[in-house]
């Protein structure tokens, strides 16, 4: 299994039956693919609906009909299409139970960047901001470390997304989750050893006693 | 009298300098026929409140290819490159907003508040130079109304009246325009006959708009 796979993987593990989930561009996208049997997910795409699912079949595709990333996707029954102001009142109003998010850096206070490099990649926050403020339970899905670099590091470097604490951080070597007193390493990879994760990690990472292997 | 024109009649009412709220989202319910017209009239020194600038030789990024657009109030520049580069290279100025506070500032200058209170941006670079207030013990960030000269929409369907509806995703930010914009143009994908659209599926009310974009028949295309 690819990294990203692995990861799109284990973050899927954390949608439970009935909840309202908000996945962002990218990487996040994948989780949807994975979702355990049995359980069933609304998805919410920020440009205004819930119920999205993919394109049904080829030949299918509306172009008034996609997500937040511009691709078509299709809507399932009891779908529900609104506006952009009602569509971040769900986010900012605690009714969006997860939303999966990219990341750049996340630090040990649990502070995620992900909007911009200053000087060299500006994308824009989107929806982020409201994302991370907002959503009750907030999962980074991102890539260990970046061409060989720490993106899980002492204090972000780079502008902050949101002063709240993510809740859970997964990579393609670990899953950590930041808490009050730091950094909690939670579960390594299959094959990845504890001594892997902190030579990737230039946070300090709090181990306990017992770190399973992932369970996937 | 109607209030539909001709989409060349429709940019003439817009000159230089204009401030425009455009809709759509990646330019999905974007008025595209209303934004090809703006850059081959050559509207320039636009100050555009969109929700992206979608991507190069699509929807606003035709403005920003042209170079009509002197600012940008925009949430998300990540799908197009060349906003991005005018941006770092100081010829644009854009005003980065997330994206829930852009929405609730156009719903405020429309509906006539003071602003609003948001905790999205407190403790970022977005807070600076902007008022906190605590309420109950929680910290909210005072963003402020925005308008414009114009609100150019997409919409569905426009009734002989004015009255709107949209579709699915291609409705995004167009309602909440349809507020904040001094002369509001629509431009519908199709004009049906008053009473069409039923009251309870009316979005936007034919009193917010005063202009739509006419069709002509495409019969046997």
């Amino acid at each position: 299994m690819d990294d990203k796979s692995l990861i799109a993987r284990r973050v899927a593990l954390e949608l439970k039956d009935g909840m309202l989930a908000n996945l962002g561009i990218g990487l996040p996208t994948m989780v949807a693919g994975y979702l355990p049997a049995g359980v069933t997910v609304s998805f919410q795409s920020e440009n205004g609906i819930i119920g999205m699912c993919p394109v049904p079949a080829d030949g299918l595709v509306n172009a008034d009909l996609t997500d937040a990333g511009g691709s078509p996707i299709g809507a399932l029954p009891g779908a529900s299409a609104f506006d952009s102001a009602f569509s971040f009142g769900l986010i900012r109003g605690g009714h969006l139970d997860v939303t999966v998010l990219g990341g750049l850096e996340v630090d040990e206070a649990g502070h995620l960047a992900n909007w911009m490099v200053p000087g060299k990649m500006v994308p824009g926050m989107g929806g982020a901001m409201d994302l991370v403020t907002g959503a009750r339970r907030v999962i980074v899905a991102m890539t260990h470390t970046a061409k060989g670099a720490a993106k899980i590091v002492p204090c972000c470097t780079l502008p902050l997304t949101a002063l709240r604490r993510v809740d859970l951080v997964v990579t393609e070597l670990a899953v950590i989750e930041p808490t009050a007193e730091g950094l909690v390493l939670r579960e390594v990879a299959p094959g990845v050893s504890i001594a892997q994760v902190i030579a990737a990690t230039s946070a300090r990472l709090i181990v306990p006693e017992h770190v399973p292997e992932m369970v996937l | 009298m109607s209030k539909a024109v001709s989409v060349t009649r429709a940019v003439e009412m817009v000159p230089d300098g204009a401030s425009l709220l455009i809709g759509g989202f990646m330019g999905v319910g974007s008025p595209h026929r209303v934004i090809a017209e703006l850059v081959r009239q050559g509207r320039k020194d636009l100050t555009v409140i969109a929700n992206d600038s979608a991507r190069p030789g699509f929807g606003i990024g035709q403005l920003i290819d042209a170079r009509l657009v002197r600012k940008l109030v925009t949430s998300h520049i990540g799908t197009n490159p060349e906003t991005q580069r005018q941006m770092i290279a100081g010829e644009t100025e854009v005003d980065l907003v997330p994206q829930g506070t852009l929405a609730e500032r156009i719903r405020a200058g429309g509906f006539g508040l003071g602003g609003v209170l948001t905790p999205t941006g407190v403790g970022t670079v977005v807070a600076e130079g902007k008022r906190t207030i605590e309420v109950d013990g929680k910290v909210f960030l005072l963003e402020e109304p925005l308008k414009a000269d114009f609100a150019l929409l997409f919409c569905r369907r426009a009734d002989y009246l004015g009255n709107l509806d949209y579709f699915l995703t291609a409705r995004n930010f167009n309602p909440l325009m349809a507020t904040a914009g001094g002369t509001v143009i629509a431009e519908p994908n199709e004009i049906v006959p008053t009473g069409v659209i039923p009251p309870d599926e009316v979005v936007t009310p034919h009193v917010l708009v005063d202009h739509f974009i006419e069709k002509g028949a495409s019969h046997g295309r």
